[in-house]
């Protein structure tokens, strides 16, 4: 008796609950593991799993075991050339010629110093940004937003022909009818009476001209009910809607880096590796991200990716004129009401001499009102210059939108990324 | 021989095919007497067979992290592609469930039927061990059960609480076997209703134990127990407790140590009751895989003799077959150990050889086997015998000299190794009384049982480990140790002894500085 299932179909994670409670358990490994990942990664390498190493001691399930030692007798196949009685060396490392045969059983495999296994994508995310937050996303405050979603909210007297609510509209109608025609009907009862009563008296005594009186205002009231319209405008009902301010959904994200003669190749790496990083966090936070690159010498230019990162420029360096731009941008194309707009800017710290007061200006008059959040990293194992002192006054005018680290390595991103985001206790 | 055309031809395969395929492997077992449960063969994917992998072939099994541990090593394996996944996972159950996974070729879906559906299956159902120790009709809603169990305790006390213990009973899960007493077969049901009844018994008797006035206690006996089970052992005579060793480390905690609650003791139960039911399987993989890989060979050939298969398919079939039973000499770069595969193949070949044809040597040695009928014989062999014995009764000096097999002592004492025998005349019976060794569980794990506990004074539990040729413990004692202080609640000591008794070595946990932080 045999039975075929088709079990393709089923769920395939079955191991899912497994492997999670193994990740939390080894979660401290595995984060150390991810932080070196992250700061060895190429640049576009972020979107895949990664190998993780833990120790095997670390992780290995103790039983009793025999140890090294004793007297053993060990049985081995593919004998060429001994013969009983022949004397050996003591193979150098390893019990030599292994225990017993443990062939297809599931052993660890005790020479291996290391467990490796891979995340998956998500996985390797989640780790990245464990404990990180979107600086100030609750602090957009619903007032401000102009971004609007209609609501039903109950129902009005005007509107337009398409909303009109019939049962609603019907019902005044019933009742302004029933209203409207109650007197009417009362005075007509009472004339119908009234020429009943007239016209049941003897011939003798019957008032000719009282009836005919009677006959016409019977008449007359007749057609003033017939007049009481079955609908009025007066009854109508619209189904009214309201605008409800709506948390936008929408972030844009802008990449100012400076590309003068001063930044070389290793400093636009390390600074593209902080874009990504906060791309990839963005990315997980909205359901929308645009990106716009805007980078900067003596002037600053919107350009694609690729060029944002690889073509080579040189110059002088005027700040100002990238965050000038980024504020036209916004301007034109990202209201802060419906976007969340943050700043990451990259910089090796060199200016032209008097534009740092420019930018200090620019940022506190016009930008930092507007935006969610800005970070700047300069990228520099030298002494600060007067763009970072600047920026410094900003940072204490706006302690909780404004943020600035050095990173002096590709080995600081990391850890910067996290400092800059890290979960604050709530206030 | 009337040869018909093939069933199929190709590397795919439908259903259909592989129902006829079934059907015919099915009419030749049974020209065979293989005698098997009721075959459930479930398509899965890769991914499917991960998991199944990861289960320890459980169909469904509680949560863990190390089930967790084990997928990801076998995913990373196969990624890597250091490893193919086995194209066959076969549980012992009733029905028997066999897995083909739906990346197979045609070829290997006959082979994995052949191979599981009526090798191991008809393992399953006829060897003593498995007849003894599992019920295979019961397991699955036994892990049902279990897995229900071990939720709902997660629920109540929590995950972590649940995951320690667990880590302390699978450390001691290979010690956790009951040698001598066969295991009643109950269902899931039964199992749940039991648990209730069982849990405040259990804890009765415990309390009975751990009591410290002294005295005679006869007005508390609980109904339908037994007057010896009241007083287990004799503890109120002021002897030794237990009064013999006891082998059953996890079956000893579950009864007797003092501080676990009733559901901790139901989980200790859970794992002992699963190492029980993996039991035979540690002790006929030799046995299981020669035997099933015998019938592979075997069926596969009479399928292509009957022309169901073609040549093709059989040349396809031959190179796989070559590969899984081949054994790397010990200085390949690929030996990893006997290949059981090989080797129980070799041997089930062997006794078919032996019967049909006979050579002097097989007279000499095996009076009984040689010129026999093969087919009541390997069913004799496959019935009546594990690993240990089953190489000890039938590895014949034929294939010691195909194997090459030769023996070293390795003694911690000699400077130099020693060969101390080879597959010559004056080598075979020391090979294969070596060999047969090698697989006695005894030998394979430490001898450790529970020698005392000192139920009138600090409540320490004292184990003996008992040296094999003195073998001294690996490293891993401590953190097991510490497991079975989790479990017991006290002070544990260990004490390896020589052959011929006196202490060689003592172990304590906790560490005698580190006393003042332990509860």
């Amino acid at each position: 008796m045999t039975y075929f299932i088709d079990r393709r179909a089923n769920a395939k994670n079955k191991s899912a609950v497994n492997r999670q409670r193994f990740l939390d358990r080894y979660r401290t490994h595995i984060k150390r593991s991810v932080e070196e990942a992250v700061n060895r990664r190429s640049i576009t390498d972020m979107e895949r799993g990664e190998k993780v190493s833990i120790p095997t001691r670390d992780i290995s399930e103790p039983v009793f075991q025999h140890g090294p030692g004793g007297k053993r007798t060990i049985v081995s196949p593919g004998n060429k050339e001994f013969v009983e009685g022949d004397r050996l060396r003591r193979p150098s490392g390893g019990g030599g010629g292994g225990g017993a045969g443990e062939g297809g059983a599931s052993n660890q495999g005790e020479g291996m110093d290391e467990f490796a296994f891979t995340l998956t994508r998500e996985e390797f995310l989640d780790f990245v940004f464990d404990g990180l937050e979107l600086p100030h996303l609750e602090r957009k405050n619903l007032v401000d937003l102009d971004e609007v979603r209609p609501v039903r909210a109950g129902f009005s007297r005007d509107g337009v022909p398409s909303r009109i609510n019939i049962v609603r509209s019907m019902r005044e109608a019933h009742a302004r009818r029933i209203a409207m025609r109650a007197p009417i009907r009362r005075a007509l009862r009472e004339a119908r009476q009234a020429l009943e009563e007239e016209e049941s008296k003897d011939p003798v005594l019957r008032n000719p001209a009282r009836i005919a009186e009677l006959k016409a205002e019977i008449e007359r009231l007749e057609q003033r009910l017939e007049a009481v319209p079955f609908i009025d405008t007066y009854d109508l009902r619209y189904n009214n809607l309201i605008n409800q301010p709506q948390p936008s959904s929408k972030a844009v994200m802008f990449c100012v880096m400076d590309v003068s003669g001063s930044m070389t190749q290793a400093h636009k790496d390390i600074a593209k590796r902080f874009f990504l990083l906060l791309y990839l966090f963005l990315e997980r936070s909205y359901e929308k991200v645009e990106l716009v690159f805007v980078r900067h010498h003596t002037a600053a230019k919107e350009v694609d990716e690729e060029e944002f990162f690889y073509s080579r420029e040189t110059g002088g360096t005027i700040v100002s004129s990238a965050l000038s731009l980024v504020d036209e941008i916004v301007a034109d194309r990202y209201p802060p009401s419906q976007w969340n707009l943050y700043v990451a800017q990259a910089s090796d710290g060199d200016n032209w001499d008097d534009d740092s007061l420019t930018c200090r200006d620019l940022l506190v008059k016009s930008l930092m009102p507007r935006v969610q959040y800005f970070t700047y990293v300069e990228i520099t194992p030298h002494a600060h210059q007067a763009l970072w002192e600047e920026y410094e006054t900003v940072a204490d005018e706006f302690p909780d939108q404004f943020a600035m680290r050095q990173i002096v390595e590709a080995g600081d991103i990391y850890p910067v990324f996290r400092e800059l985001f890290k979960r604050r206790a709530v206030q | 021989m009337n040869r018909r055309t093939p069933i199929a031809t190709g590397s795919d395969w439908n259903f259909e095919v592989l129902e006829a395929y079934e059907q015919e492997l099915a009419r030749l077992a049974d020209e065979y007497r293989l005698d098997t449960y009721p075959n459930q063969i479930e398509i899965i994917t890769t991914e499917q067979m991960m998991d199944a992998y990861a289960s320890v072939g459980m169909p469904v099994g509680y949560h863990h992290w190390s089930y967790g541990k084990q997928f990801l090593a076998v995913e990373q394996a196969y990624r890597r592609g250091q490893m193919g996944l086995a194209y066959e996972l076969v549980i012992n159950s009733n029905p028997c469930i066999a897995y083909l996974m739906e990346e197979n070729t045609l070829m290997m879906q006959v082979l994995v039927m052949a191979h599981a559906c009526y090798g191991h299956n008809s393992f399953f159902k006829g060897n003593y061990l498995f007849r003894t120790w599992t019920d295979a009709g019961s397991i699955v809603d036994y892990l049902v059960f279990a897995r229900k169990y071990v939720a709902e305790c997660e629920e109540r006390h929590g995950v972590t609480a649940v995951e320690q213990l667990l880590d302390a009973c699978h450390a001691l899960q290979n010690y956790g076997v009951d040698r001598y007493k066969r295991p009643s077969p109950i269902s899931a049901e039964e199992e749940a209703r039991r648990q209730k009844e069982r849990e405040e018994y259990l804890q009765a008797q415990v309390n009975t134990l751990w009591r410290t006035i002294p005295g005679r206690h006869d007005g508390d006996s609980l109904p339908g127990s037994l007057a010896e089970e009241e007083d287990p052992l004799g503890l109120h005579s002021g002897e030794r407790y237990p009064p013999e060793p006891q082998e059953n480390l996890l079956y000893f905690i579950e009864k007797n140590a003092p501080l676990l609650a009733p559901w901790q003791r139901e989980i200790v139960r859970i794992v002992r009751k699963l190492a029980q039911y993996f039991y035979p399987q540690r002790q006929t993989q030799v046995m299981n895989e020669g035997w099933a890989s015998f019938w592979h060979y075997t069926l596969m050939n009479r399928l292509y003799d009957e022309g169901l298969v073609d040549e093709g398919l059989m040349l396809e079939f031959l190179q796989s077959h070559t590969a899984v039973v081949s054994q790397p000499g010990f200085d390949s770069p690929y030996y990893s150990g006997i290949n059981p595969y090989a080797l129980g193949f070799a041997i089930f070949s062997d006794i078919k050889r032996m019967c049909q044809e006979p050579t002097e040597e097989d007279r000499e040695w095996f009076p009984d086997t040689a010129g026999s009928d093969w087919l009541d014989t390997i069913h004799f062999a496959m019935k009546n015998f594990k690993d240990e014995s089953f190489i000890q009764q039938f590895l014949s000096p034929k294939v010691i000299r195909d194997l090459k097999l030769f023996t070293v002592v390795d003694d911690d004492q000699e400077e130099l190794l020693e060969v101390a025998a080879i597959h010559d005349e004056r080598g075979y019976r020391r090979v294969r009384e070596m060999l047969a060794t090698q697989y006695a569980l005894a030998v394979r794990e430490p001898n450790i049982q529970v020698y005392s506990a000192d139920i009138r004074g600090d409540r320490s539990l004292t184990l003996h480990h008992i040296q094999d040729n003195r073998r001294p413990l690996a490293r891993s004692v401590y953190p097991v140790m510490r497991h079975l202080h989790q479990l017991w609640g006290f002070p544990v000591k260990l004490e390896s002894l020589h052959d011929d008794g006196s202490v060689a070595r003592r172990y304590h946990w906790p560490l005698p500085d580190e006393e003042g932080d332990s509860r």
